[in-house]
Order: C-alpha cells, then sequence, then structure tokens
C-alpha cells in the first residue's frame, strides 16, 4: 500500500477559527462545489476526522466477531440441519456512497453461508431490509452481495427485497408498553435464527432500529416516523436523546419476547470517502493543505463539471464507489453489538465543538440515503440538510434557537419518476398547501399511505412507498422547528421556495437575509461534511 | 304627434333579432306606449315566441325600459310584452311567407309593415342574397295583399278588407352604386346610371348558379382533391371524421363559388357587392309588382352604434366596420386601402329608427291623382355631416394609443400608422404575408410535432386565419372606404321639417346633431371594445385562467367518466419502443446492434404507415410478435413498467387519472397497445380496453383478436362502454394527443387534447377544448433507444467454475493463515 502519511496517524476533527489568511472553504453543492470565503474573525469551520485504519484482514476480523459473539453463543453453535435461517442486510441506503466491491455485506454473507452450509442448513432466506425504500435492483443487490450469492439464491426466489405490503408477508408480534405495534415480515419472523447484516455509517443506524424498523411496514414504523417523534428526538442521531430510538427499542424489546432469536452484525466504516487518490480525494483535504497539483485537479473538474449537462454530471457522481475500509466488526447480542458499534463510530465521527453559533452553513453534496441511482429532488434536499445534517450533533444542537441555517445545493425541480412518485405529488400537490409537518401529518399522511398506485408502484416497480416523503420533511421538523430560517444558496428559486426556504443566489447575500434574523455581523459556523463528522456541541 | 300617431296602431315588423330590427322594437314599447308589435321571426328549433324571449327581448337594448318597471308597476316587463306584442312564425325566404293561417290573420291586423329582414353579410352566397334581399320584399307586400283581402275585421288604424297597410320597406343607400357625386332620393330605374337588368333573369341564373356549382362540387377530381385536403388537415381520424371533413369542405367550396358568382356579377353593374346588388334589385322587384300595397322605402347608409337612443353606443351584434376596427387595433391590418378625404358614411342606429318611425306616421305618399306613390327617404350623414375616411382613422388610431389592445404577452400592441395606399397594394401586401405563413405552416405539418411545438404552429395557422380575414375585409368593405357617391337628404329633411318640436327632441334624425370625435371616440369605440371582447387590461392571461377554468369543468363532480389514450397522452413512449424493449431484452450484444439498425431502417417507413391509418399500422406491426412466448412477456412486462412505462410517464398526467378517481368517475384506458404491455397499469384504471393478440401452445400468433381499438373503432369501443355500463358521454371527459382520437374526442362532453400534435392542436384551439402540456419528469432518465438493460442469464460454466475456485482459493488462505496465527502463539 501507498504510504501516506496520514493513513497510519490520522488527525481527529477540529475546529478552525476563520481569520484574513484562511482560504476558501469547499462547499459541496449538488453535484457542483462551492469555494467560499467566510467572513475573518466571526467565522469557524469544522472539519471531519481523517479516515481511522482500516482492520488488515477484514475477513478474519468477520470470522473472529462470528466465532466469538458479544453475550451470545457462536454462530456455528446456532446453526442445525433442518432449521429456518433468515438472513436480513441493510438496503441500497447504505454507505453513501455504494462502496467498492466487495462489499461489507458479501463479505459477511458469504462467511455466514459457509458456516450454515457446514452446519447442513438448506432453508435460508436472503432479505433486503428496506422497510418502506424502494426494492434494490438485480444490479444493486449484485452490488451488496456479490454474483456468487445472487446467482445461487435469487433464481430459487430465496434472495429478494422486503415487501411490507404484502397481503400474507408480515405478522404482528404485539404491542409495547406504549401501546405501538411490532410487525415484522413473516419469513424473518417465523425463522428460527434471524441474522441482521448491517453497515452502521452514522450513529442513528443499527440496534433494535434493523429489525424493528427494516423488516416492518406502515402499521409499525408510523408510530416512531411521525412528527411529535421526530421533535422530540434531539437529536436523532444521539441514540440515547432519541426518542425515535426510544420507541424501536421498546418495539425491540417486543421483538425479543414475540420475535425470533437474533443474531445481530454490526459493522462500521472509515471516513475514506473519496479516497487519499485519484479525482475526489481533494475532497477529504484540509483546504490550506491543497497543494499545487491539488488545487489543478480541483478547478479542472469544477470547470468540466460547469459545462457539462445535468444527467451527464449525475451519471459521473452516481458512479462513484467509496473506498471504504472496515474499522470493526462486532456480532451477537442487538444491545450490546449496538453499544460497542456506537463506540466505534463516535471514534471516527465525533468533533468536539464549543458554544452554538448564530448561522450554520452546509454544503449538501449530490447524494442522500434515499437518491442512490437517483435523482436528489427537492424533497431530499431538505430531508438531507435540515433532517441528517442539523441532526449530527450531540448535546445541543450547532445552531441556537431562532438561528439561521444556510445551505448550498442547486435544488433543481427534478424528480426520478421510478424511484420518487409519491414524492412528485408530495411536491406539487402537499407542499403546495402547506408547509407545517402537523398539519401535512393530520391531512395527508394517510391518504397517500393507503393509495393503491403508490402500493403497487411499491411492490411492483423500484418505488419508494406513498408515505416515504412525508417521513423526509417529518426528519426537518426538529430542525423547522429551532430554526429562525432557512437558506437555499445558488438553489432553484421556484422550488426553495416551493419548500418554505429563501433563495440566496451567492453566500453574500445568504449571509445579510440571515443577518435579518440573527442581527448584525453574525457567528457562523460552516459544517465541513462530508466525510461524515458529527458534532459533539458543549 | 309621432308617438301619438302610432299608438293607434299595430305594427308588424320583419327582422326583429336583428341589429334595426331590436332597436325598432325596443323604441316602439318604450315611446309610443300604446302601439302593438306583430313580430315576423324564424321559428327556429324553438318556435316564434321563445326566440322573442330569447333573441329579443333578453337583448341589452331593453334594459332601460326594464328599468322603469318595479314592484310597484302594475304590471311586469314581461306581461307588457305579451299584452302588446305578438310573434308571428314566418320566413321572407318562403313564398307567402311560409304563414300559416293564423299568421295571415294576424298580419292582417296591422297598419303598418316594417320589412327589416335582410341577409346583411357582405359575402353571403348570390341565390341567398336573391332569395332574401331581391325576393324578400316582394313577398312580404304579396302577404300582405293576401292578408288585406283576408281582413275579417277593421284594425286598429282603420283599415277596412281589401284595404292593404303601410309597407316600410329597409333597402340601403349603396343601392345607388358605386358613383362618384350625390346620389338623389329617387327610385332605382329614375337614376340615369342604372343599367336595365330584368330582375327575374337574375333570380333564375342565380338558382342556376347553385346547381352548376354543386354539380361541379361532386366532380370526381373535385372530390378527391377535397379528401386530400381533409386528411391534410385531419390526419389519419378514421372513415367517419375524414368523410364528415370531405362534406364540409364540399359545402364550403359551393358557398365559396356562389359568393364568387354574387361579386362578380354584382360588380359588372356597378355595384360594391352582391348586397346592394341585390337590395336594389329587390327595390325594383318591389315597386313593379306591389300592387295595391303603399309602399315607402328608406334607405340609411352604414348603420352603427347608438347615438343616444335606448343608450349611446349600443350595438347588436359585430358589424361592418368594427371587425375592421378590431383587426386594426389587435395591429393586424398594417394597411387599409380607402381615399383619405373620401366619406365614411355612418349612421346611428337610433337616428334610422326615428326615420322610419317618421314615415310610418307620415304614411304613403300619392301622385296628384291620390293614388299611392312609392316614395324613397334616405337617411345618410356624408350630405350633411361628412365624417372623412382620414378623421376616422385618425380618430380611432388616437384612441387606441390611448387605450392600447394587449396582446398574450400582456405587452400594449402599437396601432399601425395607414397611408391609404390603393386596394391593389394592400391585397398584394397581404397575398405575400399569407403565402410565408402558408409555406411555413406546410413545413411544420410535416415535422412530428407536439406539444408546445404543436401550438407554436397552431400560433401560426391563427395568424394565416387573421390574414386571411384581414383580406377579406379589404376585398368586402374596401371598396365601402373607396365610395365616393353623396347620398342626398332631401326628402328627409323636408320630414324633418314636418315634425313638430315634441317629435325633434323625441325622435331625432337629424345627422347633424352628431359630434364625430365624441360619437367615435366616447360612444362608439368603448362599446365596441367590450362588444368585441378585447382585452384592454394587461392582466393574468386570459388563456390562463381560462384552462384553468375548463380544468375546473373537466374535474367537476358530476362528470361519470374519464377515458384515457395512452402513448403521448400518459406516456412518451410507442407500441415501437415497447416491441423494441420486449425484443432486445434477451439478445446479445451483437445482436442488439443490428436490431437496432434494422428499426432504425425501418422507421420512415412505418411512420407513413401510421400515418395513413392506425390500425393497419398495428396489425402490421404486431405481426412481429408472432412466438413470443405468453409467460417470458408477461414476466418482461412487468420489469417494462419501471423501464419503460413509468420512467417516460408524465407525472401531470398520472396524477389526472387518480384525481378522476378521487373524484369517484370511473376511469378508463383505451390504447392500441398490447394488454400484456401495459397490465402493470392495470391499478390505475378502473377499466382497460387493449389490443390483444391470439395465443397457441404458449405463444402469440401475432394476430390480434379483433379491431384494434384506434380511431373510429375507438369511438365505437368508448359508445359501448358507455352503454353497457349505463354512463352518459355528455358527462365523459376524454384525454387524447392525435388526430386519430377526434371520433373519440367529438363524442364526449369534455374533450382534452394533451400535448397534441400539429393537427388537433388547431383544432383543439378553435375548439376551444382545453389543452394539456403533460411533460416527463425533469430528472426522467433519458435514453435515445428503448432498448431494454439485459436481462440477467445463468452464469456460464467457466464463470461458475472461477467462482468456486476463488472461494477454495479464499478458504485455503484464510485456513493458512489461521494456522499461522496458531503457531506464533505456540512459539510465544
Amino acid at each position: 500500500m501507498p504510504s501516506d502519511p496520514r493513513r497510519k496517524a490520522p488527525r481527529p476533527g477540529f475546529v478552525l477559527d476563520v481569520d484574513k489568511s484562511t482560504p476558501p472553504i469547499l462547499f459541496h453543492h449538488g453535484e457542483q462545489f462551492r469555494l467560499e470565503k467566510l467572513p475573518a474573525d466571526r467565522s469557524r469551520v469544522i472539519y471531519p476526522a481523517e479516515p481511522l485504519p482500516g482492520l488488515q484482514d477484514p475477513d478474519e476480523a468477520i470470522r473472529e466477531a462470528l466465532l466469538n459473539p458479544i453475550n451470545e453463543d457462536p454462530l456455528p453453535a446456532l446453526l442445525w440441519a433442518g432449521m429456518k435461517l433468515t438472513i436480513a442486510f441493510d438496503d441500497l441506503s447504505l454507505p453513501l456512497p455504494s462502496m467498492r466491491r466487495p462489499d461489507i455485506r458479501q463479505r459477511i454473507i458469504e462467511q455466514v453461508l459457509d458456516m450454515a452450509a457446514a452446519a447442513a442448513v438448506d432453508d435460508v432466506h436472503l432479505i433486503a431490509a428496506l422497510a418502506l425504500h424502494r426494492r434494490m435492483t438485480e444490479a444493486e443487490l449484485r452490488h451488496a452481495l456479490g454474483d456468487r450469492i445472487y446467482d445461487a439464491f435469487a433464481p430459487q426466489q430465496t434472495l429478494y427485497n422486503h415487501d411490507a405490503e404484502d397481503p400474507d408477508g408480515m405478522v404482528e408480534l404485539g404491542l409495547t408498553r406504549h401501546d405501538e405495534q411490532v410487525t415484522m415480515n413473516r419469513r424473518a419472523a417465523e425463522s428460527d435464527l434471524l441474522i441482521y447484516v448491517n453497515l452502521n455509517i452514522v450513529s442513528m443506524d443499527g440496534g433494535w432500529k434493523s429489525t424493528a424498523t427494516g423488516l416492518s411496514d406502515y402499521k409499525g414504523v408510523r408510530h416512531h416516523h411521525n412528527v411529535a417523534t421526530m421533535q422530540n428526538s434531539k437529536s436523532f442521531m444521539d441514540r440515547h436523546s432519541s426518542e425515535l430510538h426510544h420507541s424501536n427499542w421498546r418495539q425491540g424489546e417486543v421483538i425479543k419476547a414475540h420475535g425470533p432469536r437474533i443474531f445481530q452484525i454490526e459493522t462500521t466504516i472509515n471516513n475514506n470517502t473519496f479516497g487519499y487518490d485519484g479525482p475526489l480525494s481533494v475532497l477529504q483535504k484540509r483546504e490550506w493543505e491543497w497543494s499545487a497539483r491539488d488545487r489543478a485537479t480541483f478547478i479542472g473538474m469544477k470547470n468540466g463539471l460547469d459545462v457539462m449537462p445535468s444527467a451527464a454530471r449525475r451519471k459521473i457522481f452516481q458512479a462513484w464507489q467509496a473506498p471504504y475500509e472496515l474499522t470493526s466488526v462486532q456480532a451477537g447480542e442487538v444491545e450490546s453489538v449496538h453499544q460497542q458499534t456506537l463506540e466505534n463510530v463516535f471514534t471516527q465521527h465525533i468533533v468536539p465543538v464549543e458554544g452554538q453559533t448564530d448561522v450554520l452553513t452546509f454544503g449538501l453534496p449530490y447524494i442522500c440515503p434515499y437518491n442512490v441511482n437517483s435523482v436528489m429532488n427537492p424533497i431530499l434536499v431538505m430531508c438531507l440538510g435540515l433532517g441528517y445534517f442539523f441532526n449530527l450533533y450531540r448535546g445541543r444542537p450547532l445552531v441556537r434557537e431562532g438561528g439561521v441555517v444556510i445551505m448550498s445545493h442547486p435544488t433543481p425541480w427534478e424528480f426520478h419518476p421510478v424511484h420518487h412518485p409519491s414524492y412528485i405529488d408530495f411536491f406539487e400537490q402537499v407542499l403546495g398547501d402547506t408547509t407545517d409537518p402537523i398539519e401535512i401529518e393530520k391531512r395527508y399522511e394517510e391518504q397517500f399511505a393507503y393509495d393503491e398506485w403508490y402500493i403497487h408502484l411499491y411492490r411492483n416497480s423500484y418505488a419508494y412507498h406513498g408515505v416515504h416523503p412525508f417521513y423526509m420533511w417529518y426528519w426537518g421538523a426538529h430542525a423547522l422547528q429551532w430554526l429562525g430560517r432557512v437558506i437555499v444558496v445558488g438553489g432553484d428559486p421556484r422550488s426553495v421556495r416551493r419548500l418554505g426556504f429563501q433563495p440566496a443566489s451567492t453566500m453574500q447575500d445568504a449571509l445579510e437575509m440571515a443577518g435579518d434574523v440573527v442581527g448584525p455581523d453574525p457567528s457562523i459556523t460552516h459544517f465541513h461534511n462530508p466525510p461524515i463528522l458529527m458534532a459533539d456541541v458543549t | 304627434m309621432i308617438s301619438a300617431e302610432l299608438n293607434k296602431t299595430r305594427i308588424a315588423i320583419t327582422g326583429a333579432t336583428g341589429f334595426l330590427g331590436t332597436a325598432l322594437v325596443e323604441r316602439l314599447l318604450r315611446s309610443v306606449p300604446e302601439s302593438e308589435l306583430v313580430l315576423v321571426v324564424r321559428p327556429g328549433r324553438r318556435g316564434a315566441q321563445n326566440r322573442l324571449d330569447r333573441d329579443i327581448f333578453r337583448n341589452d337594448a331593453f334594459e332601460r325600459i326594464r328599468s322603469t318597471f318595479n314592484d310597484e308597476s302594475h304590471e311586469t316587463f314581461e306581461e307588457m310584452c305579451r299584452r302588446r306584442v305578438f310573434a308571428v312564425a314566418g320566413d321572407v325566404g318562403a313564398d307567402g311567407l311560409g304563414l300559416d293561417p293564423e299568421g295571415l290573420a294576424l298580419l292582417a291586423t296591422c297598419d303598418i309593415v316594417i320589412h327589416s329582414a335582410a341577409t346583411v353579410s357582405f359575402d353571403s352566397a348570390l341565390d341567398d342574397a336573391v332569395e332574401i334581399n331581391l325576393l324578400g320584399p316582394m313577398r312580404v307586400a304579396a302577404a300582405m295583399r293576401a292578408a288585406a283581402a283576408a281582413r275579417e275585421e277593421p284594425t286598429r288604424g282603420g283599415l277596412e278588407t281589401g284595404e292593404s297597410a303601410h309597407l316600410i320597406a329597409v333597402s340601403t343607400c349603396y343601392v345607388a352604386g358605386s358613383r362618384r357625386g350625390s346620389a338623389p332620393e329617387e327610385l332605382i330605374d329614375e337614376s340615369p346610371f342604372f343599367v336595365d337588368v330584368d330582375w327575374q333573369t337574375e333570380v333564375d341564373s342565380a338558382r342556376r348558379a347553385r346547381i352548376d356549382a354543386e354539380q361541379a362540387s361532386r366532380t370526381p377530381q373535385r372530390l378527391s382533391e377535397l379528401a386530400k385536403q381533409a386528411r391534410r388537415s385531419l390526419g389519419a381520424a378514421g372513415g367517419p371524421a375524414l368523410t364528415d371533413k370531405v362534406e364540409q369542405l364540399r359545402q364550403k367550396w359551393v358557398a365559396q363559388q356562389l359568393t364568387d358568382a354574387g361579386r362578380s356579377r354584382a360588380s359588372s353593374l356597378g355595384f360594391p357587392d352582391a348586397y346592394a346588388f341585390t337590395k336594389a334589385l329587390g327595390e325594383r322587384a318591389l315597386v313593379e309588382t306591389r300592387g295595391n300595397v303603399p309602399v315607402s322605402i328608406v334607405r340609411p347608409s352604414i348603420i352603427e352604434s347608438a347615438f343616444a337612443e335606448p343608450a349611446p353606443g349600443w350595438i347588436r351584434g359585430f358589424r361592418m366596420a368594427e371587425p375592421v376596427i378590431a383587426a386594426y387595433a389587435r395591429g393586424l391590418l398594417k394597411e387599409f386601402p380607402g381615399i383619405p378625404e373620401g366619406v365614411i358614411d355612418i349612421i346611428p342606429v337610433d337616428l334610422v329608427v326615428a326615420t322610419i318611425l317618421a314615415v310610418a306616421t307620415r304614411g304613403p305618399e300619392h301622385d296628384e291623382n291620390q293614388a299611392h306613390k312609392p316614395d324613397v327617404v334616405q337617411i345618410a350623414s356624408g350630405a350633411a355631416n361628412p365624417l372623412m375616411y382620414a378623421q376616422l382613422v385618425d380618430l380611432v388610431r388616437s384612441w387606441f394609443n390611448e387605450h392600447p389592445v394587449y396582446d398574450d404577452r400582456n405587452q400594449p400592441i402599437s396601432v399601425p400608422e395607414w397611408s391609404f395606399p390603393g386596394r391593389g397594394r394592400v391585397v398584394r401586401q397581404l397575398g405575400r404575408a399569407k403565402k410565408t405563413l402558408d409555406l411555413g405552416e406546410r413545413a411544420l405539418n410535416v415535422l412530428p410535432l407536439r406539444g408546445k411545438h404543436a401550438d407554436f404552429s397552431a400560433e401560426l395557422e391563427e395568424r394565416k386565419e387573421q390574414l386571411e380575414r384581414a383580406n377579406g375585409y379589404v376585398e368586402l368593405y374596401g371598396a365601402y372606404a373607396e365610395c365616393e357617391a353623396l347620398y342626398l337628404l332631401d326628402r328627409m329633411y323636408a320630414l324633418w321639417e314636418s315634425l313638430d318640436e315634441d317629435d325633434r327632441r323625441d325622435f331625432s334624425m337629424d345627422p347633424r346633431v352628431v359630434h364625430w370625435p365624441t360619437y367615435v371616440q366616447s360612444v362608439h369605440l368603448p362599446s365596441m371594445v367590450k362588444q368585441a371582447r378585447l382585452k384592454m387590461q394587461p392582466g393574468a392571461k386570459s388563456t390562463q385562467s381560462r384552462s384553468a377554468r375548463l380544468r375546473k369543468q373537466v374535474l367537476a363532480h358530476e362528470r361519470q367518466l374519464a377515458v384515457f389514450d395512452l402513448e403521448n397522452t400518459l406516456i412518451a413512449s410507442n407500441v415501437v419502443a415497447s416491441y423494441a424493449w420486449l425484443a432486445t431484452r434477451h439478445l446479445n450484444v451483437a445482436d442488439r446492434m443490428s436490431f437496432t439498425m434494422k428499426t432504425l431502417r425501418e422507421a420512415p417507413a412505418l411512420l407513413s404507415l401510421d400515418r395513413q391509418d392506425r390500425s393497419d399500422f398495428l396489425r402490421y406491426f404486431y405481426r412481429r410478435f408472432e412466438g413470443a412466448p405468453v409467460e417470458l412477456m408477461a414476466r418482461d412486462s412487468r420489469e417494462m413498467l419501471s423501464d419503460l412505462l413509468i420512467a417516460k410517464s408524465f407525472p401531470a398526467g398520472i396524477r389526472r387519472v387518480r384525481e378522476h378517481r378521487a373524484l369517484g368517475h370511473k376511469t378508463l384506458l383505451i390504447t392500441g397497445a398490447l394488454d400484456f404491455v401495459v397490465e402493470p397499469l392495470r391499478p390505475l384504471f378502473d377499466h382497460m380496453i387493449t389490443a390483444e393478440m391470439t395465443a397457441t401452445n404458449g405463444s402469440y400468433d401475432g394476430q390480434l383478436i379483433a379491431v384494434p381499438p384506434t380511431g373510429e373503432a375507438r369511438y365505437q369501443t368508448l359508445v359501448d362502454f358507455a352503454e353497457a355500463h349505463d354512463l352518459d358521454l355528455r358527462q365523459a371527459v376524454a384525454y387524447a394527443d392525435s388526430s386519430s382520437d377526434l371520433p373519440m374526442l367529438e363524442a364526449v362532453g369534455f374533450p382534452v387534447a394533451v400535448n397534441a400534435e400539429t393537427k388537433l392542436a388547431s383544432i383543439a384551439r378553435r375548439r376551444g377544448w382545453l389543452i394539456e402540456h403533460w411533460a416527463k419528469s425533469a430528472g426522467a432518465p433519458n435514453r435515445l433507444l428503448p432498448i431494454s438493460p439485459r436481462a440477467h442469464r445463468e452464469p456460464s460454466a467457466t464463470r461458475q467454475r472461477a467462482t468456486r475456485q476463488r472461494a477454495t482459493r479464499q478458504r485455503a488462505n484464510r485456513q493458512r493463515a489461521n494456522r499461522l496465527r496458531e503457531v506464533t502463539a505456540n512459539a510465544l
């Protein structure tokens, strides 16, 4: 392996105070980039940690984890001939962007299948635990699991996508102590062992959320995928302060009592999103450390992208596969495993930050969990900015209450007709009416959730469930409640206004508009993400 | 005096539904409160009495008199009308006016008959003009003689049996022909310029011209020419629609022949048009054949909006000068011929009414032997208070400069300055412009345009029509603007002198009272722009609000059925694309290439076949599915739902289907696409009617089971469906994109043209149908060719072996590593 010193001794994330000598800062901007000069002496930039070193022998680490699980018998001991075994795995929304082959899921499931074969287990099903997400295509399944697994299972119809709307495919496991329904994929629920293969890219993922949400349906997820829950999850990235997770954990209690035995395998990856070398590596470096070559690459890339039609740009970016490396794998009992996972996630992501800011800025990249091989439509822009980025905090939000978020994204009025049909109608009809999450939930959610056409497309095409755009909107509900104003720099004014935000053509304009809300000379914090970071705000 | 005299009478009026007729009725009802009226109207479908209520009393002319009735009045306006006004079904185009015995009896009770019925359109067919303008007055006189003979008791005015009522025939000043200098109030044949033609011969030849034209329109050459024209304008709309169109075009052609015949005959005798020509002969025929009927002729010049009565600016219908002025205000008429210092002879309608009533009061003229003598009174402005053409143009231009008309983009239209060129130059100019547009239109028609582009071509077409109309105005009215005759008013003024003070106040007919700048700018134009619905204020696009209104109608609760076409209406795809997708799904790369090339080579031939006849095309094309396994097609179609149908769908269209369903309307898809192709769309609709193929042994034969539902078959399918489900097609909405769907669109109450191709776009625009532009989602995957992503096949044996070997190798490595670790651990 080439010897980049940063691989061996990665530097932690840190907060830079902007002064006159600070170069312009990189903002992701969809399938584009912006360089913005931030005001000196009142701005700071939070940088993510450099990628932690990956495990030297991932396959061995996986084997280790399977043979020495936490609070659970070794996997081979749980397998016996004649048993019903189901392996569920995280879907396309993880990791972001997709990782280079072999995907972690392939590595793990190949070993699990080897052990199952050794124990002469015949009845094995593989299920993509996608809840209400869109079905994965053949190519996507092949990418995640490898051709060998696909060709062995798919033709026998023992590798498939979870179908939350299959009238015979779901079972109710019971009610939580808060009267929340718990539902699960019938095959998974009726298995002797359910192995869940997870990929924990952010701290929201994993734990009971894997099974309680991933293998559930509308009846199950609506108890935590709602406005009240999301407004009380501060943040939903911090499991112990997250109502979303409390609810999932309560559902986990029911699964533990009435569901299948679960063998949870969780993994973490490092921050190596754009690679140490190659065209995008510059995105992972700190601006004042850019070499002449980095600068040339960046300018060339930016100019090239400027003249490209948006479809071509999208194609190029969607084709990028991250050279992520596995940093940990742990298996066994759900909660103990997840405890370990969270620690490992935080080791990579957490950056301590002192004090809140008046104005928080993000550069939104081209991808979010719901537009892999697809289009980042305006609703997803809202969700990525006010849902994911805003909530990447522990303690208290980075921006003060009543503060302003400025995000940068072109926000085109574009939708993928196959993947996001209900988003189109949500955007045209619902948002044309109101942007208030509570109103939206009250007046429209059920209509979309029970819509037969959307259900048909979810089951037979590659569409997100009819209710999914609502969840996108709820994901930002906490931020909407908290913020005084949201400004989108460089966004299509029509779609930005439709979202209820304010368009600005330059960062300068945006900062001035922010001044109307938070007063003159506000403090500014730029959240330099991705690669991913999570602010621990004190 | 007028009021007092006429109060004692009963007056019959023909042409009461016209501009002048309505004004007469209103004036008599209001200003002569004791008079009684008998209105001879064509009964139409609703009957004479009904037409009175609908076509006369509902006019805004009656607002003034209506306002004098209130709760305290002893009767309502309607009661008053019923008491004083009687309807008689009659038609001046028929001998004996087509009166029944009761009608004749009612006519017999009249003291005065005012004949104002005429066909005033300046481009009417020769024989129509002859029947109404030439023979009409004679027929009225004949009916009056018959009525007088049959009279059983004296009239209100004291006419005994056999004594005829006084006939006042309304003619026109222009019977004097296109001459220069003064035209006195004298009978036609007394004029030195009169060319003596026998009116009877003219009648015969006009009737023969009709027969000849009808004959000529039926020759094979003519019919095939018309068929070609019909196809050009409708495309593959199917048999019935095309035959309809051909017949329409034939009738139009005949009418044009007769209009041309009228115009050329008129100009050969020195008249500006067939109207003036037939009116002139009508006067002559009337005088010749009047018998014992006392006749007075009133000749107005160009009648225009009211000066004061019933309200300043009141006008009915879009008359002669208005279309020209409107075209000018819209910037269409860059030039109009005319002599700047020439006189434009217009006369407000209330002055004409007053003249007629004064003549009626005076009664018939007598000669020295006390015999009735036909007399003529002219009412015009040229001699007493001339309005110069240049002055009129000036007034109009300065008014529109201050009150511009706005175009679709809310920009004020600046009116052109006329330089008063000769008529020839204007005609040539318009001809050139039209030719350019013609060429452009033909070019666009050949291109397969849709939606917004097709709209552009529809715009072009509209522009062309406007130009054609402008051209028509020049041809029709140019002669009037160039007319240099001066109509003398001696007898009119003699009549005026005979009136007392009260009459002069109440029944003003002196053209000298008109102050032209005030009349044109404050009275006529403001009322005219309202009448013409010109857009005088910038504001919301009128077309937009119109579509919004139409859309609301389409989505109204009472609608029962919404029918959708599929291709280019809901989805930007077609049968060729879906075939190509299915056919390439299991091909390897090389075969795909050759398939693509082959299909591309065939494309022009397929396209032209499709244009000729859609069902022939489908029948021919679907043969390609011969041998396709039924099950495989079904499975692949499920995948095609995402990759082709939804990817290329119009989300707004899909949403519209769902909106209809949500409103409880039945939704129906009628498509020429194959059943298995659209099967995955079934949950979207209540019903689907598709093309179906026969299959044997699990494979399709490539033969259709029935005629595919396109063109008129689609129409029939829809009718059958509606009948079977007890649905009212008048409450149905149909969405389609092509003129081949015309039969279906015409069958429903609410047709919608979606992304219409050129021909349908222009038809939809003309008929005021809702036009929708539905687009693919921005962000939809854009593929040039509808080639499917390759279905994955079983991995080859070599590949399987390689995979196995790799797995073994990996396992071996792992074991080696483990052993090594153990060894080291032990060693340590």
